[in-house]
């Protein structure tokens, strides 16, 4: 059918994309050096290449690869969240840090990097409030009785809004010369600490969480015609809601523990995949994988090429982010309703 | 020997709140097969809330609801979905899903956790669109067609759950005359089908073209249960709507309500009581 079509499109061209990714860069690799390198690992041979394959070894597997690979965990990420926040959430202008995830996670950083000694506590911490600060989200919808979904938004403001801040506490207190530029900079996004290891530890949960969002897509459809209708056609609302935002949040948060804050992907893949294959989230869910990944890739090739110095890649996703935005706000005016 | 039927649901002392305003107040309601009851009253008198209970969506404070003899809140979701389907008050929907994904969300109650449609689910969704004479909707965005047909959608879809019993909470609200009365007439046709229906409604003209029974609501009581005809009269439509009108019965069967306010204005003449009305004409 069209739906697979579409989607082996957009699979060829983001494993392209990755693959032109491994050549860019300040050393210059050719392609064919590239292809031969990675056969040549394939079948366990020492590569014909130009280059050095010790070199390649370093520069492609060591330096290139985890940052792709980085690059297309966090786009897809951000784009599979966000898709799934503005079906449940039933506002196409709904992004993933809609219950705080984000704000909760760069609070956590920033108070990481000021107490923890090891990057790993850093991340640690940053993972865990990200998560606290959807559960306070959610903790405050639970006082109320009401309208779920309005009360779950209005606790992701009053959350994100206490860790953003708090967040200025921690900035106004770090050290000036050493610590607040270091919180500063994390906090622009950047993919530039991405190393092999921490990449492969984080690629597995964000891996679990995307393929559960997508097995799950088929109840987004439902969930975005209203708790009621959903219940009255059998669907356990509550408890597909509650593990839906478990997921998003799991992955949300790891994007920040190896990217920082990267802002506006999860909003606007989501409408650029809807764009192509249209509202239905059993195929919008992986399509939107399949660009946020291929556009992270790109962004961040942008980010450290454009330039001598590399720019923090969360400026390069809002300056793009924000003039889409404005195309999408037409879209929205002439009727995406709710 | 006479069977009797279980009735299809039974509802008991049903007392219902949101807060600590009462909104039902010891409802008692039984629905049997092929049935087309109409719910009348006014506006915030519990007409949408009581739909809402029977469906198992509420749960009272007190009182018991039985679905074909079993109690429905110790009844699989799943399996009250596959009985009874909800057809909502008309709505925009939010995002333009296709028609056919619409009625394909009738499916769900017939699927595992983790899901995805079959060809058989396709097949049956294209089906209900046929039956209801709007599969060359199937392919439009849900929310480009008009009202009308969004209400036949997720009647498709109500179809599509497999469901014997239809709740719909305002069916003909906010459709144009004319499909008002086409939804009235898929309504008489599906109920010849063995289709039962539960509806609230704003028209004691729909309730008397449809329904053979009406349930009048007021407060959060039934104040009346019964034969259309017999219940639903110009004293009982004051009590209820605070309106005076005159049921007026054409041709020894079809009733229509004229109002007095209009008839005073129009200088059209209504005098006597029912079915022995006069019509002064208005050249006269």
């Amino acid at each position: 059918m069209s739906r697979s079509i579409i989607l082996s499109f957009l699979l060829v061209l983001l494993l392209l994309t990755a693959v032109v990714s491994l050549t860019l860069g300040k050393y210059p690799v050719t392609l064919s050096d590239t292809c031969l390198f990675f056969v040549g690992k394939i079948f366990n041979q020492r590569p014909a290449t130009i280059l050095d394959p010790d070199l390649l070894e370093n520069l492609l597997l060591s330096i290139r690869l985890p940052r792709i690979i980085a690059a297309m965990l966090v786009g897809a990420s951000l784009a599979a969240s966000g898709a799934a926040f503005q079906a449940m959430f039933v506002n196409p202008l709904v992004s993933p840090g809609l219950l705080g995830v984000l704000a909760g996670a760069s609070f956590g950083a920033a108070l990481g990097m000021i107490v923890a000694k090891s990057w790993l506590a850093v991340q640690i911490c940053t993972f865990l409030f990200g998560f606290a600060a959807v559960m306070i989200a959610i903790g405050i919808a639970r006082i109320y009785r009401g309208n779920t979904i309005l009360l779950l938004i209005l606790g992701g403001v009053i959350s994100g809004a206490m860790f953003t801040s708090l967040l200025s506490i921690v900035k106004y207190s770090a050290d000036p010369y050493d610590k607040l530029p270091a919180i500063v900079y994390w906090l622009m996004g950047g993919l530039s600490l991405a190393d092999g290891q921490t990449v492969l530890c984080v690629a597995v949960p964000m891996t679990i969480s995307m393929v559960a969002i997508t097995s799950l897509s088929g109840y987004l459809n439902v969930l975005s015609m209203g708790d009621e209708e959903a219940k009255a056609l059998g669907v356990p609302v509550q408890r597909i809601r509650l593990l839906m935002i478990f997921l998003a949040t799991m992955a949300s948060a790891l994007t920040v523990v190896i990217a920082g804050m990267i802002q506006w992907v999860g909003l606007i893949i989501p409408h650029i995949a809807r764009m192509l294959v249209g509202p239905n989230n059993r195929i919008l869910i992986p399509a939107s994988i399949l660009i946020g990944a291929t556009y992270l890739v790109v962004v961040d090739d942008v980010s450290r090429l454009l330039f001598n110095v590399e720019i923090p890649i969360g400026i390069v996703t809002s300056l793009v982010g924000i003039p889409f935005f404005v195309l999408v706000l037409r879209k929205a005016n002439r009727g995406w309703g709710a | 020997m006479k069977v009797i039927e279980t009735p299809l649901i039974e509802a008991r002392n049903i007392r219902f709140s949101y807060d600590t305003k009462p909104i039902l107040k010891d409802i008692d309601l039984v629905i049997r097969k092929g049935e087309i009851v109409s719910l009348l009253g006014p506006n915030g008198s519990g007409k949408s809330t009581l739909l809402k209970v029977l469906l198992g969506l509420l749960k009272p404070l007190e009182g018991s609801i039985r679905l074909k003899g079993r109690d429905i809140h110790q009844t699989n979701p799943k399996e009250i979905a596959r009985q009874i389907a909800y057809v909502p008050q008309i709505h925009r929907g939010s995002f333009p899903y296709k028609v056919i994904d619409v009625v394909l969300m009738g499916r769900l109650p017939h699927k595992p956790f983790f899901f995805s449609y079959s060809g058989k689910d396709f097949d049956i969704a294209h089906e209900k669109l046929e039956r209801l004479s709007i599969r060359h909707l199937a392919d439009r965005p849900y929310t480009e067609i008009s009202g009308g047909e969004r209400q036949l959608t997720l009647i498709a879809r109500a179809m599509t759950q497999g469901a014997e019993i239809f709740m719909m909470d305002e069916p003909a609200t906010g459709l144009d005359y004319g499909n008002q009365l086409r939804l009235l007439e898929q309504i008489i046709s599906l109920s010849h089908e063995g289709y039962t229906f539960i509806k609230s409604t704003h028209s004691p003209e729909h309730a008397f073209w449809l329904s053979d029974r009406s349930v009048m609501i007021k407060d959060g009581s039934i104040i009346g249960d019964g034969k259309t005809e017999s219940i639903v009269n110009n004293d009982s439509l004051f009590d209820l709507y605070q309106a005076r009108v005159t049921v007026v019965k054409l041709n020894g069967s079809i009733r229509v309500c004229v109002p007095h306010a209009i008839s005073k204005h129009t200088r059209m003449m209504v005098s006597g009581d029912e079915e022995e009305i006069m019509f002064l004409p208005l050249t006269l």
